[in-house]
C-alpha cells in the first residue's frame, strides 16, 4: 500500500464500567521502528495492547496496519499483526512442531509453505533442538521464545510484544532481549514493558502511559544526561513526593 | 480455517488422557449394557413369540441401548465442551485465535466441530455394536440408522450447549455444571399436564430423542436438534462479538 507506517493508531478509548483504560491514545510506528510503551502497573499498557491487536474493540477511534483498518479490514489488518500477550498464548499438550504449524496455518500461511516457516521460525528463535519436545516441559524462557515464534511465523509487518521478559531469569531475559533487538531490524515493535533499562537498550521511541493517557512521546535519543528516563518516568508517572525526591 | 482449528481441538483431546480414558470406560459399559440386553430378549423371547406385533430385537436390544446411551452422553459431554472456550480464556490462548485472520464463525464452527468428531467415535462404535446383532437375526437397519442419526444430533444440541455455558466464564468446571445442569433441566422439562405447560414437551430433548428411537424419524424431532444447536452456536458467537467489544 505504500504506508509509511506499519501501525498507526489514532484515538483509541475504552472504558470498563465508567472507568477509562485507555483515553485518546494515538501512536504511530514506522517500517524497522521499535516503539517502547512504558508505563507503571494499571496505566493501560494491556488494555491498548489488546486494542492494537484487534482482540478488543475500541469505544472510539482505530488501528491501521499498513494501510488496513482493524475494524473494517480486519482479516487483511491481522495477517500483517504478530501479537505476543503477557502470558504466552501456548498449548502446553502440543509439542513445539505440533504449535508453531497449526499457528502458520492459522495465519493463513498456505500449506506448503507451512513447514518451511516453522523452520525458519524456529532456527530464528533457536528452537532447533526442541521441536519435538511438549511446550508443557519446556521453561518459561523457551515457553517465552515460542510465544515469539509464533508471532514471527507469518513475517508480519508490526510485531506487539507485552512483557515478554516477567518472570524470566537474568540469562533468559538477556537472550530474549538479543532476539528482539534481531527482531527489530527487520519488523518494526511494540514493547511493553516497565523496566526502563529495557527500552533503553532496544527501543527507538518512547511512549509514557499514565491513566490510560500518553503523557509523553519521544524518541530515545532526547533524552539527555540532564534529564534521564528514569527521572522522567518517575515525575510522570508518580504522585508519591517521597519517591520523587528519593 | 475451520478445518485448521477442529483438527487443534481434536488434537488436544486426543492427547489428553480424558478422552482414551472415557473411550475405554464407555466401550466396556456399553458392551456389558449391549449383553445384558440381549440376555434380557433371550429371557422374554418365548412369550414374544407368542405376541402379535411383538418388540424385536432391535426395538429391545438396540434401542435400548441407545436410549441410555443418549443419558450417559449427556453426562460426557460437558465435560469436554466446558474446556473449548473458557481454559483457552484463562491460559491466554484464545487471544491467539482472536488476534489471528479468522472469524469468529470460523473459531466456534471449528470448536464445534471439533468436539463432534470426538463424539462421533462413540456413536460410530455403538453403532457397530448394534449392527453387530444382524449376526444373530433380522435386524431393523433402517432403525438402527435413524437412532445412530438420533445420538448424533442430541450430541450435537449438547456440545452446542456446552460451547455457550464455555463461553461465559474462564472456569471450566463452573462451565461443566452449568451445562450438565441445563442439559438435565432440558432432559426432565416434560410436565405433566399438558393443558398447563404444553411448551415443556417440545422443548423436552428426552421427547425428541425416545420419538427419533421409536422408528418414527418425524422432521419435527430433527428440526428441534438443528434449531438448538444452531441458536446456541449463534449465542456463542454473539458473546465472544460481545467481549471484544
Amino acid at each position: 500500500m505504500g504506508e509509511d507506517y506499519s501501525i498507526q493508531a489514532s484515538g483509541l478509548t475504552r472504558s470498563y464500567g465508567g472507568r477509562l483504560a485507555a483515553n485518546n491514545i494515538s501512536l504511530v510506528v514506522k517500517p524497522g521502528e521499535v516503539l517502547g510503551l512504558l508505563g507503571v502497573n494499571g496505566a493501560g499498557k494491556s488494555t491498548t495492547m489488546d486494542m492494537l491487536a484487534g482482540i478488543q474493540i475500541p469505544d472510539k477511534g482505530d488501528v491501521s496496519i499498513s494501510g488496513y483498518s482493524l475494524t473494517k479490514q480486519p482479516r487483511q489488518a491481522r495477517r500483517r499483526l504478530g501479537y505476543l500477550p503477557e502470558q504466552p498464548p501456548v498449548y502446553p499438550e502440543l509439542t513445539v512442531n505440533e504449535y508453531l504449524g497449526y499457528c502458520a496455518r492459522l495465519r493463513r500461511i498456505k500449506a506448503k509453505k507451512v513447514a518451511p516457516a516453522v523452520e525458519y521460525v524456529k532456527q530464528r528463535c533457536g528452537l532447533v533442538d526442541v521441536g519435538q519436545r511438549l511446550i508443557r516441559n519446556l521453561s518459561k524462557g523457551y515457553q517465552q521464545r515460542v510465544g515469539i515464534a509464533q508471532a514471527i511465523i507469518h513475517e508480519p509487518d508490526i510485531i506487539i510484544l507485552d512483557e515478554p521478559t516477567v518472570g524470566l531469569d537474568p540469562v533468559q531475559i538477556i537472550e530474549i532481549r538479543k532476539l528482539i533487538r534481531e527482531l527489530g531490524q527487520s519488523h518494526s515493535v511494540i514493547l511493553s514493558t516497565h523496566i526502563l533499562p529495557e527500552v533503553l537498550s532496544i527501543c527507538d521511541h518512547v511512549t509514557i502511559l499514565r491513566q490510560g493517557k500518553v503523557v509523553h512521546n519521544a524518541p530515545i535519543s532526547s533524552f539527555s544526561k540532564n534529564e534521564s528516563l528514569e527521572q522522567l518516568f518517575i515525575k510522570l508517572t508518580c504522585n508519591d513526593e517521597e519517591v520523587l525526591t528519593s | 480455517m475451520i478445518n485448521t482449528i477442529a483438527g487443534r481441538e481434536l488434537r488436544s483431546i486426543f492427547v489428553s488422557p480424558l478422552a482414551w480414558t472415557t473411550l475405554a470406560i464407555l466401550q466396556f459399559l456399553f458392551a456389558y449394557l449391549l449383553f445384558s440386553r440381549i440376555e434380557l430378549f433371550m429371557q422374554y423371547l418365548p412369550r414374544l413369540r407368542t405376541m402379535d406385533a411383538a418388540p424385536g430385537i432391535t426395538e429391545i436390544v438396540a434401542m435400548g441401548l441407545f436410549s441410555i446411551a443418549g443419558l450417559v452422553l449427556l453426562v460426557i459431554t460437558p465435560l469436554f465442551c466446558s474446556r473449548a472456550l473458557a481454559e483457552e480464556r484463562r491460559s491466554g490462548t484464545l487471544k491467539l485465535t482472536l488476534s489471528s485472520p479468522v472469524s469468529l464463525t470460523d473459531i466456534v464452527l471449528g470448536k464445534f466441530i471439533g468436539l463432534l468428531s470426538f463424539f462421533l467415535i462413540i456413536i460410530f462404535l455403538l453403532a457397530c455394536m448394534a449392527f453387530s446383532l444382524a449376526l444373530g437375526g433380522p435386524i431393523d437397519f433402517l432403525q438402527i440408522l435413524g437412532g445412530t442419526l438420533g445420538l448424533v444430533l442430541l450430541t450435537s444440541a449438547c456440545i452446542a450447549i456446552g460451547l455457550f455455558m464455555s463461553s461465559l466464564t474462564n472456569q471450566p468446571t463452573v462451565a461443566a455444571i452449568s451445562t450438565f445442569a441445563s442439559l438435565f433441566f432440558l432432559w426432565i422439562i416434560k410436565w405433566d399436564d399438558e393443558n398447563v405447560l404444553g411448551i415443556t414437551t417440545y422443548l423436552s430433548i428426552q421427547e425428541h430423542f425416545s420419538s427419533i428411537l421409536s422408528g418414527r424419524l418425524a422432521s419435527v424431532d430433527v428440526i428441534f436438534f438443528i434449531l438448538v444447536s444452531f441458536f446456541f452456536l449463534s449465542l456463542t458467537i454473539w458473546r465472544l462479538d460481545l467481549e471484544r467489544n
